[in-house]
């Protein structure tokens, strides 16, 4: 008989699980109306907390801390308990992070719109509640660590080393690029000046994306894919190879956001071949998880949850090719400051992180109300689609906004060296693309609604069976004393 | 930066790739004790397994060139203090962009120096450069098409707060103006009593409304205008090109004409600067950005009678 000690901390996973949901649809409805803003502008209707400077670091903060974060506490500390055979270290320290993590997004949603912010992108948030999110993060690795301390069986799944070395590491980032001096509650001046504070910035600002939107997320593959898909990973040694080689050489790569900009000639030249360097790493883990797939390609037939898994991991490979090309420098001479940046971000934002996240909700949230499957397969098809053909209008209007914007930018009459445009002229230019763009970030956010409306009935279906669920005794063979 | 942190900079680098060739060299080949690649070993979570299949080699090849190229654009570009092979520096590469477009640029701008700008403005090809010009330097302030916005003039008018003969057009581009309307209201106040602010804007307005009567109001700021005003707007408020003063009896307002406008304007003053540009482009091109902005103005009116006009 199993008891309370011997079963599962589902609680936390669930409630995590319905919150990727609703920040996702929220956060999304808000690049809805920023992005409907740069086509109609008179929509913020003179009011500062509506305007496109206010609300578009709540949409990146939201997108990527409110659901990319609810999804990778909601999968890593499902994963850790799984894999270990083991409850979580705490119940309470689970509970605190859970609330604790919800009223960091809450002040979010209240600082940002008022204008309080740190001007550092994606670092916003003023220093009260970074203190916050800090504690909050020791609580976590405290949590996740501690379970896998005490774990039953002898070997660390892979999983958890990415889930581990994104713990880490976002530590170290949030605290080394916040240090700042308080000067009242809601303001503060970093301790960082000129070009110094510009690189510190962006070592954050690319290993947020390298270890919170990448490294993180690897861990979710390789937990997710496998399972669903049935088959074992396709080799270990491949994913010893890229998960060092991905955790060193992302260090680096955070110059190449500062290309011909004041930062040394030198330091700009690492940023971009280490960001080269990076090619193979990342797709090594992109390999790892399409190759395991070998033997049951038909599955993606019947199964739209593993449609969703394996083309997140198409865009992944997309995208970490297109990142080392954009940090060449002659390339990004051209796209720098251009929307084929925003085009970059969103095909992985949406396209990897997104997609993954989305699939692993799907096939986890069944298995958290002991049920067979979702309340609907089609309709998680439906989604699939939505979310893809969204996309895709989204990525490719900002590829040619992007392009186009770039050469207009440098355009030069080749009689008499001058610039043949005005920016307005280039603005001019890409507006009808800015459409495009709503109306696949619309397209995307309806695929979310359907996702909101699927979990809702899921949990209705469920109403009698969140019952605990026993532990799963490790193999024989592996078990650890 | 000095040679230490050189050294400790390229030393990290170093590391870091040489420890990317060990891990792929340690992988690569599979060791007798390791197991089979299709031999699935560990179990979790009921039936998660692994297998251990070689790394593609395609992709161990995509790996090795990388690191090469890395190392080879570090030796060529070099890394802090250690300069490259290939003596490569952004400012110098931003001096020899330059002094190849400066050099096609005299040879196109030699035409046309120190032609007056009227002249200029009869040849389509200046007129285009001009336009090229004034869509990156100008249409910040002057808008894209030259219609001015509040405090930045309407250049596709007749009316010339500084004269508008081509030789102080040129003028004004070439030099910049700093115009100062000063914050009147404290010396209206104390000649013409608590409502003396009122009454001139009264009787500021009146003069563009010449039919009407002035009433009690506009008859005191009469007064006061007579007194303060006209030592730059004229008797007859018709303005100074000399001093950049506005005429006030046309219908143009360059802060615009709300009663808030003219309250700022007197409470607080007005400084509307133009930069000079001739440090910045040279002569010549100064004079094509004149030549397309003589061709968007009309220049149909003749001056009003009463302004003082400058040449």
């Amino acid at each position: 008989m199993v008891g309370v000690e011997g079963s599962y901390n589902d609680k936390v996973i669930r409630q995590f699980a319905v919150m990727t949901v609703v920040w996702g649809v929220v956060g999304m409805l808000v690049g809805v109306i920023i992005a409907a803003q740069l086509y109609w502008p008179g929509l913020d209707f003179d009011l500062p907390w509506l305007s496109y400077g206010r609300l578009r670091p709540l949409h990146t903060n939201a997108v990527i801390f409110a659901f990319g974060g609810s999804a990778l506490f909601a999968t890593s500390l499902y994963t850790v308990q799984r894999t270990c055979h083991v409850r979580l270290l705490s119940d309470k320290l689970a509970s605190f992070i859970f609330w604790g993590w919800q009223l960091v997004i809450v002040a979010a949603a209240i600082t940002l719109p008022l204008g309080l912010t740190q001007g550092k992108e994606y670092a916003e948030l003023e220093w009260p509640i970074d203190i916050l999110i800090t504690i909050v993060w020791v609580a976590y690795a405290v949590l996740f660590f501690g379970t896998i301390a005490k774990r039953k069986v002898k070997h660390i799944y892979v999983a958890n080393w990415f889930y581990g070395a994104y713990i880490i590491t976002i530590a170290l980032l949030h605290v080394v690029n916040n240090l700042a001096i308080p000067a009242g509650w809601f303001k503060s001046y970093s301790i960082y000046s000129g070009s110094v504070d510009a690189m510190v910035q962006w070592w954050y600002g690319h290993n947020a994306v390298g270890f919170f939107l990448t490294t993180a997320f690897l861990g979710m593959m390789y937990y997710f894919v496998p399972k669903q898909a049935g088959r074992p990973i396709y080799s270990y040694r491949l994913s010893i190879v890229h998960f060092w080689a991905l955790i060193a050489v992302y260090m680096w790569a955070g110059p190449h956001h500062l290309q011909y900009t004041a930062l040394p000639d030198w330091a700009q030249s690492l940023g971009m071949v280490f960001s080269l360097v990076l090619l193979a790493p990342s797709w090594g883990g992109a390999i790892n998880g399409i190759l395991t797939l070998s033997g049951v390609w038909y599955k993606l037939r019947t199964d739209p949850i593993l449609k969703f898994l394996i083309v997140s991991l198409s865009f992944y490979m997309m995208s970490t090719f297109e990142g080392p090309m954009m940090s060449i420098k002659t390339v990004n001479s051209l796209s720098h400051y251009t929307d084929w940046t925003i085009g970059h971000v969103h095909s992985g934002a949406l396209g990897w992180v997104a997609m993954i996240s989305i699939g692993s909700i799907y096939a986890m949230l069944p298995r958290l109300l002991n049920l067979p499957k979702m309340y609907s397969i089609k309709l998680i098809d439906t989604h699939f689609w939505l979310h893809t053909i969204g996309l895709v209008v989204y990525i490719a209007s900002m590829w040619i906004a992007g392009v186009t914007q770039g050469l207009m930018w440098r355009a030069t009459d080749p009689e008499n060296g001058t610039l043949v445009y005005s920016f307005v002229e280039a603005l001019n230019a890409t507006k009808p693309y800015y459409l495009f763009r709503l109306g696949g970030g619309l397209i995307v956010l309806s695929g979310m609604l359907v996702m909101g409306w699927n979990v809702f009935k899921t949990f209705r279906l469920a109403a009698a069976s969140t019952a605990p669920q026993p532990l799963l005794p490790p193999d024989a063979a592996d078990a650890r004393a | 930066m000095t040679s230490a942190w050189t050294w400790y900079v390229v030393s990290l680098a170093v590391l870091n790739l040489l420890g990317c060739v060990w891990l792929l060299r340690a992988n690569t080949r599979r060791k007798p004790t390791d197991p089979k690649p299709d031999e699935t070993g560990h179990v979790w979570d009921g039936d998660l397994t692994e297998y251990n299949k070689p790394l593609p080699r395609w992709w161990i090849n995509l790996f090795y060139i990388t690191i090469f190229f890395a190392v080879g654009y570090l030796v060529w570009y070099g890394v802090g203090s250690l300069k490259g092979y290939g003596h490569w520096s952004s400012k110098s590469e931003w001096a020899l962009e330059t002094a190849a477009e400066d050099a096609r640029l005299d040879d196109t701008l030699k035409l046309y120096a120190g032609k007056p700008i009227d002249v200029l403005a009869k040849d389509p090809a200046a007129v285009s450069i001009g336009r090229a010009i004034f869509i990156n330097r100008c249409a910040a302030c002057h808008g894209s098409t030259g219609k001015g916005a509040i405090g930045f003039p309407d250049l596709t008018d007749d009316i010339w707060h500084w004269g508008g003969t081509p030789n102080r057009i040129l003028d004004t581009i070439q030099n910049g103006r700093q115009a100062v309307m000063p914050a009147w209201a404290p010396t209206l106040v104390a000649q013409g009593g608590p409502t003396a602010v009122d009454d001139t804007i009264a009787y500021v307005l009146s003069l563009s409304k010449p039919k009407q009567p002035l009433d009690a109001a506009a008859e005191r700021g009469e007064k006061l205008f007579a007194t303060i005003c006209v030592a730059c707007h004229g008797p007859q408020g018709k303005g100074n090109q000399v001093v950049g003063a506005p005429d006030l009896t046309d219908s143009y307002w360059l802060y615009g004409n709300s009663l808030a406008s003219l309250h700022k304007t007197l409470n607080e003053g007005r400084q509307g600067v133009m930069p000079a540009w001739k440090p910045v482009l040279g002569d010549t091109r100064t004079r094509l950005l004149g030549a397309y902005v003589w061709t968007l103005s009309p220049h149909k009116e003749p001056p009003p009678a009463g302004a003082v006009i400058a040449e």
